[in-house]
C-alpha cells in the first residue's frame, strides 16, 4: 500500500489484522490462551521490563485483543488503544491513570446512568471526586475548574439520547487549563463523530454497543490521542514520575505519544485486572467490520421512526437531533452530518404509567438495558437504568418519569413503526 | 516466480522531515549494520539503554558512545568516548541527546572517514541545520523518530501492544528466525 492513510471502510476491515505470522490464517485467530512461551530467559526479562514488544499473559495483553486495540485506535485516529472487560472498566482504568486520592474531575450531567452511579459512588471510595457541569453551557466547565481538577469527561452524543455536546467549546477550555479532555464516544462511534478531530485527548468506548453491534459481547476500549504531553507534568505521577514497578522507568517519557495507553495497560490493567476475553475481542472485531454500514442504517432508521413518533397524538415530545426542529439539530449538522445515531428518547403524555405499559405492549422491540444492537430495543429509564438516581438527577439526565428510550436496530422501519403504533394504541 | 531483491537505500536529496515514507525508513533499517549510539546510558530504565538492547537483539552491531562511560562495557559492548574513537566504519549515527547537542555530534559524524550513511536523531530530537549539512554530504537523515518504534511498527511487533502502526497489509509478517516473538522487517 502507499503511505496514504486508508479510508474508514478499509480500516474497519483491515486495521491491526494482518494474516497470522505462524499459520497464514486470514481471519483473526482467537488466541484462547492464558500465557505465551518466552523465546529465552533474556527475552522474558525484556518483556517484563517493558523493553521489548510481545506477549506475556492475557491479563496484560493478548494478540486477539491487540487487533481490536489497533483497529479502534486506527478508526479513531489515535496513537494506541487498550481493550478491557467493559466500558466501565475503560473509564475506571482511565481515571486510575490520571487521578490520585483527593483529586477532582469534571463530568457532564447528561451521561449514561451507569457512569453517573460509578462517578457518584464507587469513585468516592478511591477519593476521586466528581464535579458536575452542564454540557449545554460549556462555561460551566470552566467555572468548575480548581487546582485539583485532573480531567474533563463528556459523552459526544449523550445517553439516554438526543444530546449533542459542543466538543470544540469544551476542548478549548480543557486546553486553556491544560487538563486532559476525555470523550466517551460509545453512542456516536467513530463513524459518526471523531472526537480527536474536535480536541479530545482520550476516548473511551463501551465496545458492547455499536462497535460490537450485535448485542453478544461486553467489552471496552481506551484510545490514546497522543495529544496531551504528560511527561514532566507533576500532576500525573503515573506518567511523569519514575515507576518503582518498572525499575524507575518514566512511562510518559519512554513511550512518548502513546504513553497514556501503555500506562493504562502496565499500571492499570496489569494490577487491577479487568481484562477482555479474546473470544469477546473476536466477536467485537467481526462487528466492527460492518460498522460503517450498520451505523448509517441505524441513523437512517432512527430518523424515520423519530419523524413518525413526532407526529403521534400520544407523544408530547421527541428528542432526536436528526429532527430539524430539535434544539441540538445545528450541533448535529456540525458534529455528525451523516446521522445522529440510533438512540433517542420521547415523552409520553400519559407519564410514568404509560411508559411502563408501552414497554410491556411492544412485541418486536426488546425490553432490555442495552443499546447498539442489530435488534431494536426499548427501555423506560425512570424504572430501570436511572432508577437509583434522585428525581432531580433523573430529570437532569434526561430520564424523567414520562421518558422512553429507543435504540433503533436494523429491521425494516415499517415493522418498527407498526409495533410502536399498536403498543401506543394499547397504552 | 517473483524474486524480491534486497532493497537498496533510495537516494532522496530533499527529504520531507515531517513525514517519512515507510519504504525510506525500512530501507535504512534493512541496510545498516553498525550503529553508533551517542548518549548511551547504563541505566536500564532509560530509553537509550532500552533501544540499544532492542537493536542488539535484532542483530545490529550497536556501539555505545558516552565519554563518562568510555572504556567500560555496556550490554557486552565496549563504550567509546566519541565517534572518532570507534575503530570500525559506522553505518548509522543515532543521536540520543537533545536537539542542540545534535549540531556538534553531526559535525563529528561528518568528519569521519568513511562517512556514515545515515544520521538518525531520536524521537523529540530535531535539528534542521544539522540535517541539511548531513544531506549535503549525501547522508540520509531521520529526525524525531525512534528506531525501536519504527522497527516495531514496520515489522508488526508494535501491534502486539495495541499501538496504531498506521500500516495495513494482506501479507504475512515474517518471523525473524530468532524466536516466536520477533518479527522481521519484511512481509511475504
Amino acid at each position: 500500500m502507499s503511505d496514504r492513510l486508508p479510508g474508514f471502510n478499509t480500516l474497519a476491515i483491515h486495521a491491526g489484522a494482518a494474516p497470522d505470522a505462524a499459520t497464514g490464517a486470514r481471519a483473526t485467530p482467537i488466541y484462547q490462551t492464558t500465557s505465551f512461551v518466552f523465546d529465552d530467559v533474556d527475552h522474558a526479562a525484556s518483556l517484563f521490563g517493558l523493553q521489548a514488544f510481545g506477549n506475556i499473559y492475557s491479563r496484560i495483553g493478548n494478540p486477539t485483543c491487540a487487533v481490536l486495540e489497533e483497529r479502534v485506535a486506527a478508526l479513531e485516529g489515535g496513537t494506541a488503544a487498550l481493550a478491557v472487560a467493559s466500558g466501565h472498566a475503560a473509564e475506571f482504568l482511565t481515571f486510575h491513570t490520571l487521578l490520585q486520592p483527593g483529586d477532582e474531575f469534571i463530568a457532564a450531567k447528561k451521561l449514561y446512568g451507569g457512569s453517573i452511579n460509578q462517578f457518584n459512588h464507587a469513585y468516592k471510595n478511591f477519593g476521586w471526586n466528581v464535579v458536575w457541569a452542564d454540557s449545554d453551557d460549556p462555561s460551566s466547565f470552566e467555572a468548575a475548574i480548581t487546582p485539583k481538577t485532573k480531567a474533563i469527561f463528556v459523552e459526544s452524543i449523550a445517553n439516554p439520547g438526543g444530546v449533542i455536546v459542543d466538543l470544540q467549546a469544551i476542548a478549548a477550555i480543557a486546553k486553556k487549563h491544560r487538563i486532559p479532555f476525555i470523550v466517551d464516544n460509545t453512542m456516536a462511534s467513530p463513524y459518526l463523530i471523531k472526537p480527536f478531530e474536535h480536541g479530545a485527548d482520550i476516548i473511551v468506548h463501551s465496545a458492547t454497543k455499536f462497535l460490537g453491534g450485535h448485542g453478544n459481547s461486553v467489552g471496552g476500549v481506551i484510545v490514546d490521542g497522543g495529544t496531551f504531553n504528560f511527561a514532566g507534568d507533576d500532576r500525573y505521577p503515573m506518567l511523569s514520575k519514575p515507576r518503582p514497578e518498572y525499575g524507575g522507568m518514566v512511562l510518559g517519557e519512554t513511550f512518548g505519544n502513546f504513553g497514556f495507553a501503555i500506562a493504562c495497560r502496565v499500571l492499570g490493567l496489569r494490577d487491577l485486572g479487568p481484562a477482555l476475553s479474546p473470544f469477546n475481542a473476536f466477536l467485537i472485531l467481526n462487528g466492527i467490520e460492518t460498522l460503517p454500514l450498520r451505523m448509517q442504517r441505524h441513523s437512517d432508521n432512527a430518523l424515520t421512526v423519530a419523524e413518525h413518533l413526532a407526529s403521534h397524538s400520544k407523544i408530547s415530545w421527541v428528542s432526536y437531533p436528526g429532527l430539524r426542529s430539535d434544539r441540538y439539530h445545528n450541533l448535529a449538522k456540525q458534529y455528525c452530518p451523516k446521522g445522529a445515531g440510533a438512540v433517542f428518547t420521547f415523552g409520553l403524555k400519559g407519564g410514568y404509567e404509560a411508559g411502563v405499559k408501552l414497554v410491556s405492549n411492544l412485541k418486536l422491540f426488546s425490553h432490555l438495558a442495552n443499546i447498539g444492537d442489530t435488534r431494536s430495543l426499548v427501555i423506560h429509564p425512570a424504572s430501570t437504568t436511572h432508577r437509583q438516581l434522585t428525581d432531580e438527577q433523573k430529570t437532569q439526565a434526561g430520564a424523567g418519569p414520562e421518558v422512553v428510550r429507543l435504540s433503533i436496530g436494523l429491521e425494516d422501519t415499517q415493522d418498527l413503526i407498526d409495533d410502536l403504533n399498536q403498543a401506543l394504541d394499547a397504552a | 516466480m517473483l524474486i524480491e531483491l534486497p532493497c537498496p537505500i533510495p537516494y532522496v536529496p530533499f527529504m520531507n522531515h515531517d513525514n517519512y515514507p515507510n519504504d525510506y525508513i525500512r530501507g535504512i533499517l534493512n541496510s545498516v549494520k553498525t550503529i553508533a549510539m551517542v548518549g548511551a546510558s547504563q541505566n536500564p530504565a532509560r530509553p537509550s539503554w532500552i533501544v540499544t538492547k532492542y537493536l542488539l537483539e535484532r542483530g545490529y552491531d550497536v556501539i555505545p558512545i558516552n565519554p563518562g562511560l568510555a572504556g567500560t562495557e555496556l550490554l557486552g559492548k565496549t563504550v567509546y568516548a566519541s565517534l572518532k574513537d570507534v575503530p570500525v566504519p559506522i553505518d548509522m549515527v543515532e543521536v540520543f541527546r537533545n536537539s542542540e547537542a545534535a549540531g556538534p555530534i553531526t559535525d563529528e559524524a561528518l568528519a569521519l572517514d568513511p562517512l556514515p550513511k545515515v544520521l538518525w536523531m531520536q524521537l523529540s530530537v530535531r535539528n534542521d541545520e544539522a540535517a541539511a549539512k548531513a544531506e549535503a554530504k549525501g547522508l540520509q537523515v531521520v529526525m524525531d523518530r525512534c528506531p525501536k518504534i519504527e522497527f516495531g511498527r514496520l515489522s508488526g511487533e508494535i501491534s502486539w501492544q495495541g499501538v496504531n502502526s498506521r500500516m495495513i497489509s494482506s501479507k504475512k509478517p515474517v518471523l525473524s528466525g530468532k524466536g516466536f516473538q520477533k518479527l522481521s522487517l519484511n512481509r511475504s
